[in-house]
Order: C-alpha cells, then structure tokens, then sequence
C-alpha cells in the first residue's frame, strides 16, 4: 500500500517539452510510472517522448484519462498551471517550481478549496514517489526501496538522506512526500499524517522539518491526539536549522525564524514533548526512526 | 527585500497615504543646508538602516535647530550604530532621513503580514505602539489583535470596525482615515508584492489625525521580477559582501561567526550540516546552497566566496548526488580546488548515486582531499583537522 499515487497513477507532465520537463519526464518513464503524455500549449498535436503533446490540461484529461500532473513551467505561469489542473479535473498535482510569488500561492490556496478532491504539493519541492510503482518528481531512482516508513519533508536533498538511510537499515519506504519549503504550499505534514495513519502498510512515519512557521508544532500536536485514541504510529523527526541566526531566510523561501515557537530548538522540544523520537543529528534521520519503531 | 524608511515613505506617499514630510542627506553640510531649507520649528534626525531599534540607540534625535541637526549628523552620519538587530559590530549609517516633527496624542501599533497556517495575509494591530510588538506579545498578549484578509474580498468595513476597536477610536472621522489608510496600505502591499508592512508607531496626532509615524516595509523575494522599481531600491551596503557577491552568481550563501566552511547541495541539507558541525564541537562559517545540481562552474564560485571569508580554517563540502552522479561531481570539486589552490583542510563527502566511484576519483587526485561516505565520520574529520591545525 501507499499514499495519493502508485501503479494506477496516469500521469501527465506540465512544461513537458522544456528542458526540465523531458529530463524528468523521462526518468519518471525509465522507474516505471505510467506516463500517458504532457502539456505545452502550442505545441498539442506533436509527438514527445513517444506520448501525446496536448495545448490545454483539459484535453489531455479528456483523451488520457490523467489524473495527476508534475508542473515544470517557469514561476510566474505556475499559478496558471496548477489552476488549470484543478478546474480539469486532476486530483494529484506537483508543482516542482521555485520561486512561485505568494500572492499567487494566497489566491491557489483559496481556489483550491473549491475542489476538495484534488491535493495539491508543493510548490518549490522534489515530488512524491511510492517505491516500486510510481515517481512524480526530480529525486533519484536509485536510493528507494518498498519498505515500510512514510516520510514527510519540507526540503529535497534532506528527503535523500532520510530515504537512504531508512534503505541501508532495510526499512524501506511505502511513500515519499515533499511537500516544499515555501511558506504557503499545499498539502501540509499533518495532511500527509492523516494519510499515513490509515495506510496499514506504513508502520513508521519520519518527518523532516525545518525553521520558520508552526507546521511541525501541529504535526506534533495531532500525533499527542492520535496516541492518546490508541492510534500511535512510531514517529520519528529531525529539525534543520538549529544552527540558523533569527530573522535570516536560509536558502528556502519558508525557512526563516522569526516568531514565536518557529526555531529549530523549540520546534524540537515541542516533539518531544509530544512523544516523538527527535534526532539532532542528520546522519541519524535511519537510527532515530529504528529508535522510534523499538520503543 | 528590505528598504529605508524614507524609501517607504517615498512610495506609500504616492498612494496618498499620510507620512511627514522629510529630506535623504548623506552628509553633513547637506543636513545643515538642507535643514536651513526645511526650516520647521522640530524635526527628527533619524539613522537610515535596515534593522530595527534605532531609537533606543541613539539614531533618532529630536531636533529644535539647524545647528542641532547638524550636530546630530556630526555624532550619527559614517559611523557604525549598534542596535539589537545589528550585532556587535553594528551598521555603518550611511544616510539620514531629516523629517518634520508630529505633535503626538497617541502612539499605536499596525503590520500587514503572512499569516502562515491560515495561508493569506492579516493585520497585526495594537493600542501598545512605540515598543516593539514582540515585548508587548510577551508581556500582553491580550493587547494584540490579529484580522486575517481573505485575498477575494480585500479589507471591508469590519476590518476597519474591528481594528478601530483595539485603538480605542470612536470619533467618525477618525475611522474614515482609519478605513482609507487600512485601504490603502493593502492595495501598496499587493500592487508591489510586499511581504511586510510595519507602522510603528501608529499615531494619533494632537490635531486628531492618524499619520505613519515609522514605516518598515520588506519585499517578497520571489516577486521582485515583476517589479524592477523595486529592485532599483536595493541597498547593497546593507547586505554582507560575500552575500551579495553569492546572489549575483545564483548562490544561496549567509555568513555566520565560525570558523568551518561548507558547501552542501539543497538548502534543507546544508541548514543540517551546519546543525551537525555545531554538534561535533565547532561552528559553521557560513550557510552555502550550490543548489540541486552542484555543476563545475557553482562548485568553483562557491569555494571562491569561502575562501574569501577570513575566518575560515577548514571546509566540509557536502553532496548529496542525484540527478548528477557523484563522478561528475568529484572531477568538478578536484577542478576547482586545482585552479583556487585550497591549501586548508578540505573533507569531501559524497553520496548517492556512484559515490564510490566519485569518492575514489578525490583519493587518486593526489591533492589533500580527505574523501568520507559517511556524513557523521565527515564532520567529525573536518572537526578534528581544524582543531588540530
């Protein structure tokens, strides 16, 4: 089992014909994902990597029966994009773009409330991958295993480490989320926790969250409600950023600490407290999870 | 992106919005000629820098004459002020904003910010202005009102009724102004991508009008390409050197006080390094994203900007490889390191796709490159050799 996409998944791609849209594409192709065509507009009719090039997504839904999309198109037509796919009528849509304005992400986040089907991740993320069935997104084939742990993350490189090191330790992954580090994005960690909860092939969550907002104090404080209803799912988390000076944006547009309980260390122990096994280290995102799954 | 404040003014002013009148000098004599010109019986000498806290250190002065504005900018102008925001060292002030004095009843508090787990933007007001809000959310709470703005509606009569509330203002006329400023501060905000609108203080002047004493106002980075006006705004000398350099070249990159560079692939990775470097015992010197695809060319800027940092001892250079394969990567790190001459402790790990072929290509290159898969056993080697030199 999994989470929002696996070997059903047809996917589209948005941007397909750009240099960023064929690479990925391809490699999504090359892992196995059942990829039925892609979206340029001015160029439908043509022939891309072997699929179809449609001019709008509603075209490519009605002739592919598409239900999910990776968006690839520059910042400023992300917002465009992602609409689009909404309104015809996809359910899954990853926008991989950074640098997407937030007025924009304001308006998409009020709209998409209007299509209560349909999730949206990201923006400025890797993707979502379950292992062995289905890649949307820019992270390396390679490192996955079908396993057991869901993991959740706000960042791209960190998502590798956490998913190599659960795959040296033989745990293996059911799914992948990365849900972005901009500060107003779609799905959220506890959307993916809800998920996660009831997939029974999930048997451990690790989350990795970083500085800047109160996403991970809600994340902790759902888990408190889960266990104390006898629903505990072993959790496990690492906080970047302890190290991070207050009021200073580190590299991503959401990671800057600045308000109350938005820093590494409080987010931290706020977890803790919550009755999370929290790493400091990130060469121990595996072992903490193990730790997790032990206790 | 930040500005000055008497950059804001300049541009809330052209959306009608109340602010004082006031002049920019960088220099002396042009505070004095220019203040000759002025001519107001008080006006406000005010340090223009971007952090916060200039009152309390001395970079607002109240001034009853030309000779005390020119002796304000005698004490102020081309020297460093140090405020709580600043650090030690603090910030060189480089111009001053001369502007005319109010006759203050009533001082209040207004922002305009990202509420992040509602995902829209909402007003921050306060009766308790003049101090920073982050004391007065401390000590009262109670006293802060938060009003979210819904992006389909924009600022309604609520809005202005409810905020008008936490002010304490009943007079008719006094909610007008109140309504159009809410009004158009929120129309500034969205036609310029604003990210942060401060007031403060907010006042309630003694001849019963509201008037933006302060005004703070910060631009959203990923919006800035639609308003190159903005962008003309840009005050480099704000900015770190090394950090501007970075930006220019497409890297991510902030100084921190320590003494151990690192360069990692991703933003979330290299916050955690820096994390794991503090927890083997030594500090960071820095923040460094390559970004995603760690080519030649970045890898050789981003050592470059290392290097330029004095206080560097050593340099952990961290990469996880996808997408590029860590071979690629290993040829682009010798290369670099080649044409730079790094003569410090240099640790590379690398890991993810072929790193064993890219860590065997670092420990044949016969330069003094310490090559670790191993992510705790890196940080530790780079700790250690730095410690020990």
């Amino acid at each position: 089992m999994s989470i929002l996409v696996n070997k059903n998944t047809k996917l589209i791609c948005q941007g397909f014909t750009g240099k960023h849209g064929t690479f990925h594409s391809e490699q999504c192709i090359a892992y196995g994902t059942q990829m039925v065509g892609g979206v340029t507009p001015g160029k439908g009719g043509q022939t891309h990597l072997g699929l179809p090039v449609f001019d709008t997504v509603f075209e490519a839904v009605d002739q592919t029966g598409a239900d999910a999309t990776m968006i690839y198109v520059p910042p400023p037509f992300a917002a465009d994009a992602i609409m689009e796919a909404a309104h015809a009528g996809i359910k899954t849509i990853v926008c991989i773009t950074e640098g997407v304005p937030v007025q924009d992400m304001i308006k998409i986040k009020q709209n998409l409330k209007n299509f209560p089907d349909t999730v949206l991740i990201g923006p400025n993320c890797p993707g979502i991958i379950t292992p062995g069935e289905c890649k949307i997104g820019i992270m390396p084939a390679s490192i996955h295993q079908v396993g057991k742990i869901g993991i959740i993350s706000r960042s791209g490189t960190l998502t590798y480490e956490a998913v190599a090191q659960t795959t040296a330790l033989g745990l293996g992954q059911t799914t992948c989320v990365g849900i972005g580090g901009d500060p107003v994005r779609g799905l959220n960690f506890v959307d993916c926790l809800e998920l996660f909860y009831n997939d029974p092939a999930t048997e451990g969550i690790l989350m990795i969250g970083e500085i800047g907002g109160n996403d991970e104090q809600d994340a902790g404080d759902f888990i408190r409600r889960q266990t104390e209803l006898g629903h505990y799912k072993p959790t496990a988390a690492f906080i970047a950023g302890v190290t991070a000076p207050k009021g200073k944006r580190m590299g991503h547009a959401g990671a800057i600490a600045s308000g109350k309980g938005d820093s590494a260390q409080e987010k931290i122990d706020y977890l803790r407290e919550c009755g999370l096994v929290v790493t400091l280290s990130p060469a121990q995102l595996g072992q903490a999870m193990v730790d997790a799954m032990s206790q | 992106m930040n500005i000055h404040e008497y950059q804001a003014k300049q541009l809330l002013k052209t959306y009608g919005l109340p602010v004082s009148d006031g002049i920019m000098v960088e220099s002396v004599s042009d505070a004095e000629t220019q203040a000759k010109i002025f001519n107001k019986s008080l006006m406000v000498v005010k340090a223009q820098i971007h952090a916060g806290g200039r009152g309390k250190a001395g970079g607002v002065v109240l001034c009853k004459s030309v000779e005390e504005v020119k002796a304000a900018a005698e004490k102020i102008l081309h020297k460093p002020l140090i405020t709580h925001q600043t650090g030690i060292e603090g910030q060189i002030v480089r111009r001053l904003y001369i502007e005319d004095g109010a006759n203050i009843d009533q001082e209040f508090y207004l922002s305009f910010v990202l509420d992040r787990a509602h995902g829209c933007m909402t007003i921050i007001s306060s009766r308790e202005g003049g101090t920073e809000i982050e004391e007065v959310a401390k000590i009262n709470p109670e006293k802060i009102t938060k009003t979210l703005i819904y992006p389909t509606t924009g600022i309604m009569g609520y809005h202005v009724r409810h905020i008008a509330k936490t002010y304490g203002l009943s007079d008719k006329d006094q909610i007008k102004q109140l309504g159009k400023i809410l009004t158009k501060l929120y129309q500034f905000l969205i036609d310029k991508d604003a990210e942060l609108i401060e007031i403060n203080p907010f006042v309630l002047t003694k001849e019963g009008n509201l008037h933006l004493l302060d005004a703070k106002v910060s631009f959203e980075g990923n919006s800035l390409f639609k308003h190159p006006d903005v962008e003309a705004l840009r005050d480099k000398n704000e900015d770190n050197e090394l950090e501007t350099m970075a930006r220019e070249q497409d890297l991510n990159y902030i100084k921190l006080d320590g003494n151990i560079g690192c360069m990692v692939n991703g933003a979330g990775l290299a916050m955690a390094t820096m994390d794991l470097i503090k927890l083997c015992g030594a500090e960071p010197a820095n923040f460094l994203d390559v970004g995603g695809t760690a080519s030649q060319a970045k890898v050789e800027t981003a050592f470059k900007i290392i290097l330029s940092d004095k206080d560097v001892k050593g340099i952990l250079v961290n990469i996880f490889g996808g997408i590029m394969k860590c071979d690629i990567i290993a040829h682009g790190i010798i290369a670099a390191a080649k044409s730079l001459l790094v003569h410090m402790p240099l640790v590379v790990r690398l890991q993810g796709t072929n790193s064993s072929e890219g860590q065997k290509i670092l420990r044949d290159s016969g330069l003094n490159i310490t090559a670790i898969d191993n992510l705790d056993e890196a940080s530790q080697e780079i700790v250690k050799q730095v410690q020990a030199a």
